[in-house]
């Protein structure tokens, strides 16, 4: 079933100016219920003018958007509800939080969302632990938290209005290593927990190795490719030419099939990097025994 | 909403108009102004007005911009549109219960209107035509005067520089946190009077934290830079007049002085 239906969608920025860009130019693709596709692209490619397509931030120059099998744009009115349904988690959400404390904070979606105290309550203590955020941080203001925490308070904030579908534009932007690991790791579980559709857009080619089933690949304003990850890494040459990368392990692999080691080349991450390197060395093993 | 702000947009270009020295360009935009108020009657107005018609042909900037412009100014003109018309005491030519509306009120509603527009259009021609940097270099060379009176021309002329510069950064700030917060549900765009004004605060606390941020960084760069003020500061690029620019303020000057003289002519109405 598909979560997510795009039809010829095109996004023009200021359309009928001199200055008019397509920044999104007639893209059609699906996304299934439950995926977790990886979206990369170079800078200006689209990612983000698409993202924000998916919870009717931006309306299409042209095109349709189907959540779910609704027609986004059917009645503009309702887009409201739409943004319930596709949570939308922006490059450094940090400078979002505006609350007194963390808690009313994260509380400030579910509110929006007309549901009770309670249901209000309850949401915004599951969000908090999902993130990571200790309930004594619950009462403390947003501005005393150190920028990881801030981040894991804005992230909070749109899980805890337990969207169908949660995109996040690099949620690990600009953090330390254990930070990356933290919140892409809980972005994971909220994926798994929920079987909610994620879509995650980052630069980080482990990071989409790592979490992503399929990956989307942006080049000016066009889908390049969309496929599993597998397949996606697999055609490294065309991903470098983009100025684009693949993940180190990849890397190393390509360079054994240089230098003439006959060795799958399609390995992105690390587990599955040691049983191809296993099962070579078997082969091999293998081979001379024979 | 916010992208139909164009007040301080600059539209490089290569025209005329652009290249015109920028306190030139500053002298005859106040001399336009005084002339806006000086020729108070239809005709000078209208001549004005294609008079900066003429000038924004020549800098090549569409028609489109120039209303969008106008736009947000809209109410203010038929306000005082409105008010001259039923204010303004004189011969009447309609009357219905308490509502007079009289000859003069119309002209002055007319002439009223016209002037706002040309205001506007005319400043706005400043902008578009000259960068803020230009434009600063410009008021602080004009200023330079004062600063023998110990006015801090050049500090001002900074202040000037940043505020415009970040005019089109906290544009686009705006933009994502109501985005941001249009994504957690917040409804910035319906709803009553208070409830929009309410809903702003998730938008206006983010907004301003970020500005002070940016004010920080700001001023460190600055000091990382050496930056000290104006004493004996020399600059990259010196303004200097050509002799086009002498006859492009020439032409403008006679033109504004005929704009002026309009007022000699018989009243038409």
């Amino acid at each position: 079933m598909d979560m997510i239906r795009v039809e010829d969608l095109s996004y023009v920025y200021a359309p009928g100016m001199p200055n008019a860009t397509t920044a999104v130019d007639k893209v059609s693709f699906c996304i299934e219920k439950g995926d977790f596709v990886g979206v990369i692209g170079p800078t200006g490619s689209g990612k983000s003018s698409l993202i924000t397509h998916f919870n009717g931030i931006n309306k299409p120059t042209s095109g349709r958007i189907y959540i779910d099998g609704e027609d986004m744009w059917a009645d503009s009115k309702k887009i409201r509800s739409f943004r319930f349904k596709v949570g939308l988690v922006f490059q450094y959400p940090e400078y979002q939080l505006f609350e007194e404390t963390v808690y009313k904070d994260i509380a400030f979606g579910p509110k929006n969302m007309g549901l009770s105290a309670h249901e209000i309550d309850r949401r915004v203590k599951e969000a908090a632990a999902f993130c990571g955020l200790d309930e004594a941080l619950l009462q403390s203001s947003p501005f005393e938290l150190s920028g990881g925490q801030k981040r894991r308070v804005a992230i909070a904030g749109v899980i805890a209005m337990e969207p169908k579908v949660l995109v996040l534009d690099e949620p690990a932007a600009g953090l330390d290593p254990e930070g990356r690991e933290m919140i892409l790791s809980q972005v994971k579980k909220y994926h798994k927990e929920t079987g909610s559709t994620v879509i995650l857009v980052s630069h980080s080619m482990e990071d989409i190795a790592k979490y992503a089933d399929k990956v989307l690949v942006m080049k000016d304003g066009k889908v390049a490719m969309y496929d599993t990850t597998q397949k996606v890494f697999d055609r490294a040459p065309e991903l470098l030419e983009m100025g684009l990368s693949v993940p180190q392990v990849t890397k190393i692999f390509l360079k054994l099939k240089e230098m003439g080691i006959d060795i799958d080349t399609d390995v992105y991450t690390i587990p599955y990097a040691v049983k191809t390197l296993l099962a070579y060395k078997a082969a091999k093993e293998g081979g001379t025994n024979a | 909403m916010l992208k139909d702000i164009t007040i301080g947009q600059h539209f490089p270009g290569n025209s005329p108009v652009h290249k015109l020295d920028p306190r030139i360009k500053i002298l005859l935009t106040v001399a336009f102004v005084i002339v806006l108020f000086v020729a108070s009657n239809l005709v000078g107005l209208l001549c004005s007005l294609l008079f900066i018609g003429v000038l924004y042909a020549v800098a090549k900037i569409p028609l489109k911009t120039i209303l969008k412009s106008l736009k947000p100014i809209l109410p203010i003109v038929l306000f005082t549109a409105i008010l001259n018309i039923f204010f303004v005491g004189g011969t009447p030519v309609f009357t219905w219960r308490f509502i007079t509306i009289t000859k003069e009120g119309i002209v002055y509603a007319v002439i009223m209107s016209l002037r706002i527009v040309g205001l506007i259009s005319g400043t706005s021609l400043l902008t578009y035509t000259t960068s803020p940097i230009a434009l600063t270099d410009a008021i602080e060379r004009l200023l330079k005067p004062l600063a023998k009176m110990h006015m801090p021309v050049h500090e001002l002329a900074m202040m000037m520089t940043i505020a415009l510069r970040f005019i089109p950064t906290l544009i686009e700030e705006t933009d994502k946190i109501m985005n941001a917060q249009k994504a957690r549900g917040a409804e910035l765009d319906s709803g009553s009077i208070k409830d929009r004004i309410t809903a702003l605060v998730p938008v206006l606390i983010p907004l301003f934290i970020s500005a002070f941020r940016r004010a920080d960084e700001l001023a460190m760069a600055m000091e990382c830079r050496c930056y000290r003020g104006g004493e004996g500061r020399t600059r990259l690029k010196q303004l200097k007049l050509h002799a086009s620019d002498f006859v492009s303020a020439l032409v403008c000057a006679a033109v504004l002085t005929a704009i002026c003289f309009t007022k000699m002519l018989p009243v038409i109405f």
